[in-house]
């Protein structure tokens, strides 16, 4: 397996720039995730690796050899697209077998190793049929197998699971996470959905309008995200944002919510600018409880079994999301209290910037 | 498919749709289909039948009166050498087309399909000239024709070529035809061959791209056999539509010379409305709509097996 190396790459449709100076290495045998919002520039840049797109600057390095001059089929990487692209007309066999005959494999390596990958993939009954016969989850594992039998240096995963419906799709990534622990291949995947990226991948790199947000393993984008957008879009519900006032309590910044309750912060005050700050927290650092020092009323009660999502409005009129046990009293147009575990909480500047405690 | 094995003495109750009040034909609901049917049936069975009636008829158009002549038409245009050599002149020109117009159809979708402005000007002049009357067309082939200041053969001069009169050369006059035709209407068959390009996914041609296929390979294993549909649909009306060739003949060749470029739908039309010969006419057409009916049904049947494979 081979590490991929972006070494300040750009990219550009027409005046546009999509993809600036982006630099970033995936180890050999790493599974790394492109998580963004649609038009953020991950599959793009995943087209570039595969030599789909063109690059108009820097430079692409596969297990050390440059390859953003290469045509597709030189650069040794296999793609699952979102759509599977299998060959209507052929046979799941010679869907699988099409790129090592491309490439003169001799008849019997190509039978050994189709033979292996639908044993792998448990299609091996399926090699006779056409991808018209086949399932959607079916034809997933036909397209996985296409990029098995190549044994290629890294594969890349453009959206794979985003056809299938929901039960199939949570299997399919189980199976995508022990087939990934079995060959330690170098992996790169593009997802829009932050928990495919966060139970997958061993580091996740979040984009967003056409730049790197954050890279960093599923926990420290979640525990400490770079930014505001990466504390948005990681994490569901997404994070709580309410504008406060700073006080200093003994180095440590203490927030002053607009209904004058204060939330003690492990930030230190010193590593914090000037000018309008939010304070971040996750719906599991509210909790509703009796002895909370945070008055609300409960707009809307999301009962999701194991927890309880309680929309609440504060007394300046803020809203958040705050968690309860699983079986919850609470109704809608009760008034409750809040007891916010200030140690999670984060900071973020007017340029959503994000401040956290020390580690 | 599951086979189902009944063990024998175990009687089966056959399976009763569920009746109600309304099972059962509504005739009220033909109706819908009446309209269809009256324009079908007026304008196409009646006319064919018509049509095998008339040929077994000696009809004189003077006094209006016919007799019953049995096949006596049939024989007589077997004996007719003419009309065997329109026959044959027919079969030739359709040879010569519908390949033609499938492989030129095909090269000219391939060329011109992308989003370009220069593609898509290029596919409105191809496709331009199918809008055109066949008496505009064969003006501008006489034009190009003429064998003293035609455009070829002044083109021929310039080279130091002797000029070949296309038109009142037996071997050629068919030929000349056969181009004029392709000339005027390949932009149906390109215009049929791009739309079938674009319904192919472009994933399918990056994931070979990814499989090391060479553009040939792609062309071979995705292309073709995406089109196959559409390949059957451009032969089959290929072969009908140039099967009737008329206009082209009458007007640039008058189906000379010595019968060299004579169709079987000019031969029609001079027995029928010339010599007021209306059975043996009618006998010829006949046999044309026999022809073009096998001629596309084993096409049909050759390229339906192919793609099931």
């Amino acid at each position: 397996m081979s590490s991929i190396e972006l070494d300040s790459v750009s990219k550009r449709f027409g005046s546009v720039e999509v993809i600036s100076e982006l630099s970033l290495t995936v180890h050999s045998g790493e599974f790394v995730a492109f998580l963004g919002p649609s038009g953020c520039g991950k599959s793009t840049l995943l087209r570039m690796i595969a030599g789909l797109e063109t690059v108009d600057g820097g430079e692409i390095r596969i297990g050390g050899e440059r390859v953003d001059n290469l045509p597709p089929g030189a650069r040794g990487v296999a793609m699952v697209f979102q759509h599977y692209a299998l060959y209507p007309h052929m046979t799941v066999f010679d869907n699988l077998a099409f790129g090592l005959k491309n490439i003169g494999t001799p008849t019997e390596e190509i039978g050994r190793r189709i033979e292996e990958a639908a044993r792998i993939l448990e299609i091996s009954h399926l090699l006779k049929r056409k991808p018209g016969q086949l399932s959607g989850g079916q034809r997933q594992r036909v397209a996985i197998g296409r990029a098995l039998v190549k044994d290629p240096k890294a594969y890349l995963f453009d959206e794979p699971l985003s056809n299938l419906d929901a039960a199939l799709r949570v299997r399919t990534r189980v199976e995508l996470a022990r087939l990934h622990q079995q060959t330690r291949a170098t992996t790169i995947f593009v997802t829009h959905d932050q928990v495919e990226a966060m139970t997958l991948a061993s580091r996740i790199v979040v984009m967003n309008a056409r730049k790197v947000e954050q890279v960093g393993t599923p926990m420290e984008i979640y525990g400490r995200p770079a930014t505001e957008f990466v504390a948005r879009f990681v994490g569901s519900p997404a994070m709580n944002f309410l504008t406060i006032n700073l006080k200093d309590r003994g180095g440590f910044a203490s927030a002053v919510l607009g209904d004058g309750s204060v939330i003690e912060t492990d930030v230190p005050i010193n590593i914090l600018p000037s000018g309008e700050l939010r304070v971040g927290l996750r719906a599991e650092a509210i909790r509703v409880r009796e002895d909370g020092a945070i008055p609300g009323k409960v707009e809307v009660v999301e009962r999701l079994g194991d927890r309880t999502h309680a929309h609440i409005r504060l007394a300046d009129g803020s809203t958040l999301v705050a968690e309860d046990k699983g079986i919850s009293q609470v109704q809608p147009g009760d008034s409750v209290r809040l007891a916010v575990e200030g140690a999670t909480a984060h900071l973020f500047d007017a340029d959503g910037l994000a401040y956290h405690a020390r580690q | 498919m599951t086979d189902v094995t009944l063990s024998p003495g175990k009687a089966v109750a056959a399976v009763k749709r569920p009746t109600g009040a309304s099972i059962g034909p509504r005739w009220s609901n033909a109706l819908f289909v009446a309209p269809y049917l009256v324009f079908y049936v007026v304008l196409l069975v009646y006319p064919l039948f018509k049509g095998i009636w008339m040929s077994m008829l000696q009809s004189d158009m003077f006094d209006n009166t016919s007799k019953y002549a049995g096949m006596a038409n049939y024989h007589r245009l077997f004996n007719d050498k003419i009309f065997i050599g329109t026959v044959w002149n027919t079969v030739w020109f359709v040879v010569m087309t519908v390949p033609v117009f499938v492989a030129i159809g095909l090269l000219l979708a391939l060329a011109l399909n992308s989003s370009d402005r220069t593609a898509a000007v290029l596919r409105a002049i191809f496709f331009g000239t199918s809008v055109l009357s066949v008496t505009i067309v064969t003006i501008i082939w006489k034009m190009m024709y003429m064998p003293g200041n035609g455009a070829i053969a002044s083109i021929f001069k310039l080279l130091g070529l002797e000029p070949v009169a296309f038109v009142t050369s037996s071997s050629l006059a068919l030929v000349a035809i056969a181009i004029c035709t392709i000339w005027w209407i390949i932009g149906l068959p390109m215009m049929l061959f791009l739309a079938a390009l674009q319904q192919i996914p472009g994933e399918l041609y990056e994931a070979a791209a990814l499989d090391n296929a060479s553009r040939w390979r792609s062309f071979w294993s995705i292309t073709l056999p995406s089109i196959r549909r559409t390949m059957l649909v451009v032969v089959i009306y290929e072969i009908v539509a140039q099967f009737q060739l008329f206009g082209q003949a009458q007007l640039l060749t008058q189906g000379g010379p010595n019968n060299a470029s004579r169709p079987i739908v000019l031969f029609i039309y001079e027995q029928g409305f010339r010599s007021w010969n209306l059975g043996y006419a009618a006998a010829a057409s006949e046999i044309l709509f026999l022809i073009m009916a096998v001629a596309a049904l084993a096409q049909f049947f050759v390229s339906r097996k192919r793609v099931e494979e």
